[in-house]
């Protein structure tokens, strides 16, 4: 029950950014709501790696051994990954409110037809 | 401390700091005034710092509460403040019922998969190994969990490493061209 706890936490911080990602117009919440999905995969990924051995290609302790915090170096890559996302999200974001006094999802579709 | 250490106080840690990551979730998600929302997505990434210090991570913990709780959220009530005279609320779409449907079948899923479909004694430490490989198990975890995570970002994924440095000052450059005034 250790291990899944957390993942169960995991999915549920997912499930919950899902929503908003989908339902949210304003294009700031729905960034939150992504920070959010964020850091659900972050506690998953934490915690597999806490509690269980990675799987290597010759299988032995010794070889598993070293790729133990693979979790927390696929945390650090998502972290960073996600500080670019936020940092040109808000500036395209704050493009679009300058052109057109506007900051809903559902406003800017040049794109869809 | 050893990797399989249980006992109350970690229990009632885990059980207090997720409680409060999901209702500080769900509250990003609901309330109407966007700068409310922004100061309970701060609550949720320090209850997420929080659970990375329970699962042994505290380099980790620390870099959440730098760029998460420090810069991030920084950000994001900048843009919140400069965008604040538009008075729109947090609005949602007219299908908000079919994407919470989608998001609860998701975790109904996910828990049937955590718990039910998934063999995790072949790979968990604790019913796996040895005492003597949980020694050194515990000795990456606790003793040298810093030194491991620099020799593995600086060996195995150094190629990830320098892409993701190329990709953050990419996305810097882009943001200020983005938002220059022409």
């Amino acid at each position: 029950m250790t291990l899944e706890r957390f993942l169960i936490l995991g999915a549920i911080l997912f499930g919950i950014g899902l929503y908003g990602v989908l339902s949210k117009k304003h294009a700031i919440a729905v960034l939150m709501s992504l920070e959010i999905m964020f850091n659900g995969v972050n506690v998953t990924a934490v915690a597999l790696s806490r509690y269980t051995v990675p799987y290597t290609v010759p299988d032995t302790f010794e070889a598993a051994s070293r790729f133990l915090l693979t979790g927390h170096v696929f945390t650090v890559f998502i972290i960073t990954v996600a500080a670019a996302e936020v940092a040109l999200g808000l500036a395209i974001i704050i493009a679009i409110y300058r052109t057109r006094q506007s900051v809903l999802v559902t406003d800017a579709k040049e794109l869809s037809r | 401390m050893t990797l399989t250490t249980e006992s109350f106080a970690i229990d009632l840690a885990f059980w207090i700091l997720s409680i409060c990551t999901v209702i500080s979730a769900i509250a990003v998600i609901q309330i109407q005034d966007l700068f409310r929302s922004a100061l309970f997505l701060i609550v949720t990434f320090l209850g997420v710092a929080g659970l990375f210090i329970l699962l042994g991570a505290e380099f980790l913990a620390g870099v959440q509460l730098m760029v998460y709780v420090g810069a991030i959220s920084v950000l994001i009530i900048f843009a919140i403040l400069m965008t604040r005279d538009l008075e729109e609320g947090n609005p949602s779409h007219s299908f908000r019922l079919p994407v919470a449907i989608v998001a609860i079948i998701f975790i109904l899923f996910a828990y049937y998969v955590i718990t039910q479909g998934t063999d995790w004694n072949g790979r968990l430490i604790s019913e796996n190994l040895d005492a003597e490989q949980q020694k050194v198990a515990a000795t990456v975890f606790f003793k040298e969990s810093i030194p491991s995570l620099a020799r593995m970002l600086l060996t195995d994924f150094v190629l990830a490493f320098e892409m993701v440095s190329v990709l953050l000052l990419a996305s810097a450059l882009g943001a200020l061209a983005l938002v220059r005034d022409r």
